[in-house]
């Protein structure tokens, strides 16, 4: 288990005081201008080092991301931009960064953005954390004041703008690209890479976005240096994970854990196990609501990192943890999740636009069981169809949920199917959505 | 549209008529802010303060007529003042769920029946939140124009589900009980309880205390 002295979120819970002062006496911003000073190349190669994969979801080499940024400038200037669009169901890590840990995240910023040639950051904050973007605000407000921000930052010599931007309501927002439109000032439809925003991003500048939850954990490894990190969770699946556990729990909460961890001694250590006991388990959907459930046989020995969610065909995600017990309409709970896809759908691309909606309609009858037994193949079919063939990634997302249902929950949906062919007709408590909307 | 047999509007409740207003101006507040705004941006991109300027929009409704909401006449003033055509405006103004594009009520509830929150309780918090406020369907507003229902999708706090947003504030942990306590209160013109939990814990911590970072500050 994760000793508290080698938690990167020390302040997770809000228990102390989140400005300046309470975080310099956790220790963040000290030293700041010596990491620096070590050079660009040395801070992405001790980021290599450090195993650190991205936190948002993808999980993709963070050091390796920097090091596509160009080298030497060609007159653009380069950007970094946070990624603190949090908007993926069951996951509410970067909101306790923002509010209660603020300054992990600006002077991630500061470093990352040395690291990347970059004199400006913007944070894209959803627009529904009002409150947490006004900690956020203020403490980017309390760094430029004290130097550790803006002309000279921390004495370094480097300079940078940290900027705080709001979105307004849409999930689709989070895809980086449809974050650089929204930041431009445009709806947030995905962008075709390539290429990719290191070579053209916002502003038609090299760009890289990166989730608060990495920025954030950046100065910590950097001070701590790349063998402490790496030598924390498993091989290439390096370093502490915030999980957020919802749903079907006694307590649910955050807390911060090596990767690798068991998802069971997760659920039972912090979250105060399942409700009712772990034999009431039914399924977890172990990375927010994209990835496909587990269910219990195999939720009871897996352990929760990249590449051994991948290896039972699911993700680690965001690792958002969503707990359902044996009293759940899983059926249900999946069409509400195809009901959320296609509403976040930005209608860009024919499959998707038209897809989520399909998929959502056929998710609600069968959670009536008003269907035949042939359409769960054919609704099976229509997933992989969708899958793959949009420019971003919420087709497959609205894909795979509805795909890890009939690959582990089949029988349940064809035992619906049955009990309402056999009738009575009961009332039934779905309202179906319209088939125009 | 939704799965989750909330839509169901039977027209008994007031639904506010879109009246647009006649003018539009920024006031000396909203000036002073865009003025901070406008700074963020390199010089030329000043489309990508669409977004923070529409928010002025429906804050300063907000306080001026008591309905947080964005009208086509404010929308064309922000596409003058950023020099965008204003079809580009209206984009984003509908394309964006934040931005409401006909008036609402005093306090605008919405509530999150996103899986999360659906497993720990939603359908309770939007059954208590019908029966306090007499609002049918979702988008409708209360007869005395207090309060306007929406459903919205995940708010990013599920540890804490479910959630109740009202206007900017979440209310967390949820349930039928303290839903109709914070409405009543609202409803008699109570000053409405310090957002977050409503069942005491703090904030994502599990209930009872956190099981970790329990050591004194470092």
């Amino acid at each position: 288990m994760l000793q508290d002295c080698d938690r990167i979120f020390t302040n997770l819970y809000g228990q102390h005081d989140w400005r300046l002062a309470g975080a310099r006496s956790r220790g963040d911003w000290d030293k700041t201008a010596e990491i620096l000073l070590r050079g660009r190349d040395a801070i992405i190669d001790e980021m290599k080092a450090s195993g650190l994969r991205g936190r948002g979801g993808a999980g993709f080499p963070t050091g390796m991301k920097w090091s596509f940024m160009p080298k030497v400038s060609d007159g653009r200037p380069a950007y970094l931009v946070v990624n603190a669009d949090e908007s993926e169901p069951g996951t509410c890590k970067d909101r306790d960064i923002m509010r209660h840990d603020p300054h992990k995240l600006i002077e991630g910023c500061l470093i990352a953005s040395f690291a990347m040639g970059s004199h400006a950051a913007y944070i894209y904050i959803r627009g529904e954390y009002y409150n947490e973007h006004i900690n956020l605000q203020a403490a980017i407000d309390e760094a430029y004041a004290a130097g550790l921000i803006g002309r000279n930052a921390c004495g370094s010599g480097w300079d940078l703008d940290v900027y705080l931007h709001r979105g307004a309501g849409a999930y689709i927002c989070g895809e980086e690209t449809a974050l650089l439109e929204s930041l431009e000032g445009k709806k947030g439809m995905p962008r075709l890479k390539p290429p990719f925003p290191a070579a053209v991003g916002l502003y038609g500048c090299p760009t890289t976005v990166n989730n608060v939850e990495t920025i954030a954990a950046a100065p910590e490894i950097l001070r701590r240096g790349s063998a402490w990190f790496s030598a924390l969770g498993r091989p290439k699946n390096a370093g502490t994970k915030i999980f957020c556990i919802s749903g079907h729990v006694n307590k649910p909460c955050n807390v911060e854990e090596e990767l690798g961890i068991p998802l069971r001694e997760l659920i039972e250590q912090y979250a105060g196990g399942v409700r009712g006991g772990w034999n009431n388990l039914l399924a977890v959907i172990p990375g927010g609501s994209s990835v496909p459930l587990l269910p219990k046989s195999i939720c009871d020995t897996v352990l929760m990192d990249f590449d051994s969610l991948r290896d039972v065909k699911s993700g680690l995600g965001t690792a958002g943890v969503i707990v359902m017990d044996k009293s759940t309409d899983v059926v249900r709970a999946i069409a509400r999740l195809a009901q959320f896809y296609k509403h976040e759908s930005c209608g860009q691309c024919t499959p998707c636009r038209e897809g989520t909606g399909w998929m959502m309609r056929v998710m609600y009858r069968l959670v009536e069981g008003r269907a035949e037994s042939a359409e769960i193949d054919m609704l099976e079919q229509v997933t992989r169809q969708v899958e793959g063939h949009t420019i971003c990634a919420l087709g497959d997302a609205a894909a795979w949920p509805i795909q890890g249902l009939i690959r582990h929950f089949r029988p349940v949906i064809e035992e619906r199917i049955a009990a309402y062919r056999a009738g009575p007709r009961v009332a039934t408590p779905v309202n179906l959505p319209l088939a125009a909307e | 549209m939704s799965g989750s047999a909330e839509n169901i509007g039977d027209g008994s409740t007031a639904t506010h008529n879109r009246v647009d207003p006649e003018h539009f101006a920024f006031t000396a507040d909203s000036e002073a802010e865009i003025v901070k705004i406008l700074a963020k941006y390199p010089a030329g991109r000043e489309a990508s303060a669409v977004l923070p300027l529409l928010y002025i929009v429906q804050e300063q409704m907000r306080h001026d007529t008591g309905s947080a909401w964005v009208p086509r006449i404010a929308m064309d003033f922000v596409a003058h003042r950023l020099e965008m055509p204003p079809i580009r405006v209206y984009e984003v103004a509908t394309f964006y769920l934040m931005f409401n594009t006909s008036p609402v009520g005093r306090y605008h509830l919405q509530i999150c029946t996103t899986t999360p929150c659906w497993l720990r309780g939603s359908d309770a918090v939007v059954a208590a939140c019908r029966r306090v406020t007499g609002i049918k369907g979702w988008h409708e507003t209360s007869a005395d124009g207090l309060f306007t229902m929406s459903e919205v999708e995940c708010l990013g706090a599920c540890v804490n589900a479910p959630i109740l947003q009202v206007d900017n504030d979440y209310y967390e942990d949820m349930d039928a009980s303290s839903t109709s306590r914070l409405l009543e209160a609202l409803k008699r013109g109570e000053a409405p309880p310090q957002p977050g939990s409503m069942i005491g814990r703090l904030t994502s911590a599990p209930e009872g205390g956190p099981m970790t970072l329990t050591a004194a500050e470092r």
